[in-house]
Formats: structure tokens, sequence, C-alpha cells
């Protein structure tokens, strides 16, 4: 079952018209079922024409099986064909040929969703094979698919020969169809998984990529160099200027009638795509959380302009023994960051460090330990803790901790000379405060008022000026509550206390 | 832990000092002493507010209205910017008027961009309480917060005085006995 709605029927027979694949077809109606791409091609082709034969009175939306219809299609597409004739409309102009499904090669995908689809592609040949000759260690893998830049072009093209008739169906927007990576993977996750004997997620460290070239139609992307030459800036690493994104940046610029120099819908080409090895990247993934001791140490590199201000970063205290051991390049994520002169005392922040491309991903848990141990000796301002490996965990450490509440320790000074009594209204006080976005971070994220609450607050006195402020709230911008951002954040501490207030030291427990 | 007391006396740097730089336009288009200040973090946004010399902070003056609305057409109240990229807001050049502010006696005076950017907010809680403006004038009683362009965010201050230059002015003012602003 293709879960057709009746009104694709004109999207369906427009594109098997100008020539798509039946994958393509079900792309463009927008079918999310993993299942109908999971067919044969010939499945889904056999269906597709059963869909188009049926009676428009017929109540069933769903595609009828082929098994079960005696007549042969043809027989019932003239029918069909007649019957949409008299309707009028726009049927009328594709309707007096009859639709058949293509036997060549698809104009929409170039072949990616017709001859890559199936088995001896994708576990006999060229993807599976190349994943066992790696020798990597894994139990999940994710598939990654880089498609030559001019499907876009020819997609736009597809799009635009059925816009009419897709607005008035579930698609509203070229946004909506399928893409073409999405449908490879749907029709092809579920035999690589099983050959491999491993799962195939959205998100693993294990990333198996394949791709696809068309040389015969490379030229497709060349419709806008003239008139878009600011979509096509040459860039150093990059071997053409006609990069996927720029083709994509280049087909938003463009208006549909300008398009409409480029056939619509696309030629028919004579070859079909060609594949591109197999390449295979491993990355581990380490989690575990840190402290911090030193007022004097960025978490990452700092640099400015170019130029070093800081020596050593929490980030390269961490990553230097693993890297020892790895030889591989690593990317370091935290939940939330804190400022160079904040430390971080407590449980520790979480942080992950993926190495990209080890090929030993599987340790014991002593060896782990040891590691650890090495990290841990190797400096004094920073300490980690409970460290484990995972192969799926960047995407979750960043939705992390952001909304967990927090201990926070800071030193106040206060201009007003401060009395023991002047600290009362600080104890057992809950607060909600409106924080506008921080002036110290408003360049780079948008301007917002965010409710953040204090759960509790204590202080302890320490001499006229000073004084130790606890606070337990949700993660946030502590240094604005106190000196008040230029009033931004409200209430303050600084509003609250009727003096001139500044945070001298903060921690994190 | 052990607290570093000394390092936290009075003349520690403030909040405002410690993390922007403070600009100057002295005689804002001509008008004698109509002093701006501009104060720029190190992200490159900037806050316009009042120099402290400027003539409404001067002797114990009183401020009847403060109008964000600049002319027919336009109020700086309608302002609103969406996103990272802060799309939506008003792109202002040095001249462009931020407000106008009437004293008690009926003296106005407008307030001006100064530097070249895009508006991200002004601030209200002046328009509620117009005392916050006399009494911090270059903190919570700031005028409004402005975005440069990046590739401006050097130049924008070229025509702009450092706090040396503004003072150096403001001396040569008081020694010249002009009229008290
Ligand atoms: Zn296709």
């Amino acid at each position: 079952m293709l879960s057709l709605k009746e009104k694709d029927r004109p999207i369906i027979r427009k594109l098997l018209d100008a020539g798509c694949c039946g994958r393509c077809v079900l792309r463009f109606c927008c079918v999310g079922k993993y299942s109908s791409y999971q067919l044969s091609i010939e499945d889904i082709n056999k269906q597709l024409l059963a869909f188009l034969s049926e009676a428009d009175d017929q109540p069933s939306c769903e595609a009828s099986d082929p098994t079960q219809t005696e007549d042969p299609p043809s027989k019932k597409l003239k029918l069909e064909t007649l019957q949409a004739g008299d309707d009028g409309g726009t049927e009328t102009l594709t309707a007096n040929a009859e639709p058949k499904v293509q036997s060549e090669i698809c104009v929409a995908c170039l072949g990616v969703l017709q001859d890559f689809c199936d088995q001896s592609y994708t576990t006999q040949l060229q993807v599976c094979d190349a994943v066992r000759k790696g020798e990597y260690q894994f139990d999940s893998l994710m598939l990654a698919v880089s498609l030559p830049a001019q499907l876009s072009v020819r997609e736009h093209s597809c799009w635009l020969h059925v816009k009419k008739e897709a607005e008035k169906s579930m698609c509203l927007d070229k946004e909506d169809l399928v893409q073409v990576k999405d449908a490879f993977k749907w029709a092809t996750q579920g035999m690589v998984g099983k050959d491999l004997g491993a799962s195939v997620l959205t998100n693993s460290g294990f990333e198996v990529s394949v791709g696809f070239t068309h040389a015969e139609t490379d030229g497709d992307c060349h419709f806008r160099a003239t008139t878009c030459s600011d979509c096509f800036k040459p860039t150093k690493n990059k071997a053409s200027v006609f990069t996927r994104m720029a083709v994509v940046k280049a087909l938003e610029k463009i208006s549909d009638q300008k398009f409409l120099n480029y056939p619509c819908p696309p030629v028919h080409p004579a070859t079909r795509c060609t594949p591109l090895d197999t390449t295979l990247q491993h990355a581990s993934v380490f989690i575990a959380r840190y402290n911090k001791f030193s007022r004097e140490l960025p978490q990452t590199p700092w640099v400015i302009d170019g130029e070093r201000r800081m020596e050593g970063s929490v980030e390269e205290l961490i990553a230097g023994p693993l890297l020892s051991s790895f030889r591989a390049d690593f990317n370091f994520s935290s939940s939330g960051r804190e400022d160079v002169d904040v430390r971080t005392l407590g449980n520790g922040r979480p942080f992950a460090m993926e190495l990209l491309n080890p090929h030993r991903a599987r340790f014991n848990k002593a060896e782990i330990r040891q590691l650890q141990e090495t990290i841990n000796t190797s400096s004094d301002k920073i300490r980690v803790r409970d460290l484990q490996i995972v192969t799926e965990a960047m995407g979750r450490m960043k939705e992390g901790e952001e909304e967990k509440t927090k201990t926070y320790s800071a030193l106040i000074w206060t201009k007003k000379p401060l009395t023991h009594t002047d600290l009362d209204f600080i104890k057992n006080i809950k607060l909600k405060v409106d924080q506008k976005t921080p002036l110290r971070v408003l360049h780079r994220r948008p301007l917002a008022v965010r409710q953040r609450v204090i759960h509790s607050m204590s202080a302890s006195f320490l001499d006229t000026h000073h004084f130790k402020l606890q606070l337990h709230t949700q993660a946030g911008y502590i240094k604005e509550f106190v000196h008040g951002d230029f009033g931004r954040t409200k209430p303050n501490l600084c509003a609250l206390m009727d003096s001139e207030v500044d945070i001298l030291e903060l921690d994190v427990e | 832990c052990v607290f570093a007391m000394e390092e936290a006396d009075k003349t520690a740097p403030s909040v405002t000092d410690r993390y922007y730089t403070r600009w100057y336009k002295t005689d804002m288009k001509g008008k004698p002493c109509e002093d701006h200040c501009i104060l720029q973090h190190s992200n490159r946004i900037c806050l316009i507010t009042l120099a402290e010399t400027h003539p409404i902070l001067q002797n114990g003056r009183k401020i009847k209205n403060i109008n964000y609305k600049i002319s027919d057409g336009c109020s700086r109240l309608n302002n609103k910017v969406s996103g990272k990229s802060k799309r939506g807001g008003q792109f202002l050049t040095e001249f462009a008027p931020l407000c106008r502010i009437t004293c008690t006696d009926n003296m106005e005076y407008t307030v001006f961009s100064c530097i070249r950017g895009r508006l991200l907010e002004v601030n209200e809680d002046i328009l509620k309480h117009p005392d916050l403006l006399l009494e911090k004038p270059s903190t919570d009683g700031y005028i409004a917060v402005i975005l440069p362009k990046l590739e401006e965010s050097k130049s924008i201050t070229n025509g702009l005085l450092t706090r040396e230059q503004y003072e150096e002015v403001v001396s040569k003012r008081t020694s010249q006995q002009q009229e008290p602003c």
C-alpha cells in the first residue's frame, strides 16, 4: 500500500509522463511511510498505475493491490483518461497521452532511487562490502548520502512542472517534498542494517557515506552562473563553484519565470548516476563531567583576531592525553559554558569529546578508568569524572542540562557599607527574574525576555563591603542578576540592595 | 576557599568600565554642550547615553517628557528585531534622532544615534521613570542599544572622541569661561 490520496492523481500522472521513477513520484506526493519506499521499484510502478486506473468514484484512497485487478492496467487507464477529459480542467493537458511508467532513467533522481536501492548495490556490491572491509567496531551506523548538485535544479524543474497541482494536494511547498536522500535512506536502511547486524540510526558515531555523480548533466548547474554570479564564488577548498549549497541558494533567489529558461520538466538523461566509493567515518564519543579549579582558564582556546589571549583551555587539557593514545582529531562540546574567571566545582559540567575516525571504539572499564587517570594526573587545573564511551551522544548533550537548576556561589562587592542586617532580606527569598538577553551575548543571540526562577538564596557577611551570595537557580546569567545589565535584568541585586554592586568571583557547583 | 579581597577595593573599575569603552560626541550638531557618550562593548554592541556634561544633567533640572516618536511616521518604540541576525530593526545613521527630551523649563533636546547601526532596543524604563536618566545616565538611564555592522565595528568610532580627548574639550570649555550649559 502506498498511502496515496485522491488529490495526488494529477501529480502522479504528470510526473510519470515527464519520466520520473516511482519513488520520485512518491516523494512528490509527500508519502512519508518508509515501507512504501522499501517495495521494489517494479512493485511501486505497478501500484502507481493501478492507483491511476481506479475509478474516481471508488471510495478507497489507498492504491489497490495490483494482484486483485484482473484487467490489464492499460484498459482501465483509457477509461480513466476519458473521464478526466470530460471533467476538463488542468488534467486534460496530460490526459490525452496514456500514462506509463518510464523504463528510462528517471529525470528527477538520475537513477539514484531506481537502480541503487536494491540488494545488488546496497548489500552485496558497494555499501556493506566496504563497511566489512573497513574492520570497524560498531553497534550502530548512520547513512550519509551525497548527491550531484544538479539534482536540486532538476528537483526545482519538476516542482514547477507540478506546482499548480501540488498546491491543491497535501504538499503545500517545495520544502514539504520528501528529499531524494531521505527516500534513499528509507528504501535501503532496512537491508543494510540487517546485512551488517547493526541498527541504522539518524545519529550514530559511525557514518557510512555513499555518493553519486553524474557528469553528463553537470552543466545543469550553470543555469544561473551569469545572472547570479555572487552565488557562485570560487573558494579555496572547493574544486567547483557549483556546490550543492551554492545551487540551492541560487534556486531560492530565482523567480519561476526566469527559471523557465531551463527545460521543465527536465530532459531525459542518457546515462544513470555513477556511484562513488563508500567512505567510512568513525567517531567515538567520550562523555564525562569536568571540574575547573582555575580562574585563568577558558573552556576552549581563547583566540581573538588570530591572537591567543590566554594559555591553555579545559578542552586542550582534556584532549591532550586522549589524543596521544588515539592519534585522531576531535570535537569538543559541553552543556553550557562558564566564563574564563568562573570555577566549576561540585559535580562538574557535562561535556562530550568526539574523536574523529579512530578505528578503535570498544574499551573495557579498566582501560577507560586508566584514561581518566591520565587526564587527571596531567593537570591540577581541571579534573574529570564519570568518563564513559558512547556512540551517539552529541545530540543529546546539547539539549542536556540547560533547564536544570544549579547552585552558584558568588563573591559580591557593595559600594554602600554593609551591616549584617542588610543581608537579612536575602534569606528564604524566591524570585522570578525577567531577563532581557544579556548585552554581552546579544550580538549572537535573539533579543527576548526570559523568565528565570531563583529557587533560593542565602548570604554570608564577610566585611563592610563584601559578602558571599549563594544562589540555587535555573542555569542563566548570574552576573547580570547581580549588576543588573543596565537595568535589563529585573529585579537585580543592585536594585534590591539599593547600592552599586559588583560580582568579583563566581563558582558553579 | 580564600578570596582575594585586595583586588576588590573601591578603586576597582565598575562593571561598565571593565567591559565597555567610552566614546564621546561633543556639541552634537553644533549645539553647545549637548555631549553624547557611546559605550561600546567588546562584542561591538553600543549603548547611547547622555554624557555627564549634557545640559539635561546640569543644575538640578527635571524632565517633563521623553518622546521616542521622532516624526509623524516614525516611532522608535515600534522597533522590533527578530532572530540572531536582528531582522527588522531600524537602520540608523550618525544623525538619526533617537528621542526628544523636554525639561520642565520647556527646553527641548534631541538625542542622536551618533553611530551607524541597527537599532536593537530603546530604554522604555525612562518613560515611566524619567529620574533614572538623571540619576543613572550611564547605566539604567541609557537611551538605546545599537548594533553596528560587523565590517563597520571599528570605523564607526572614527569621528568620536576618546575619554581623554573628551576631558580635554571639557576642561578647555571651563577655562574659556563659556556660558554655563
Ligand atoms: Zn527518481
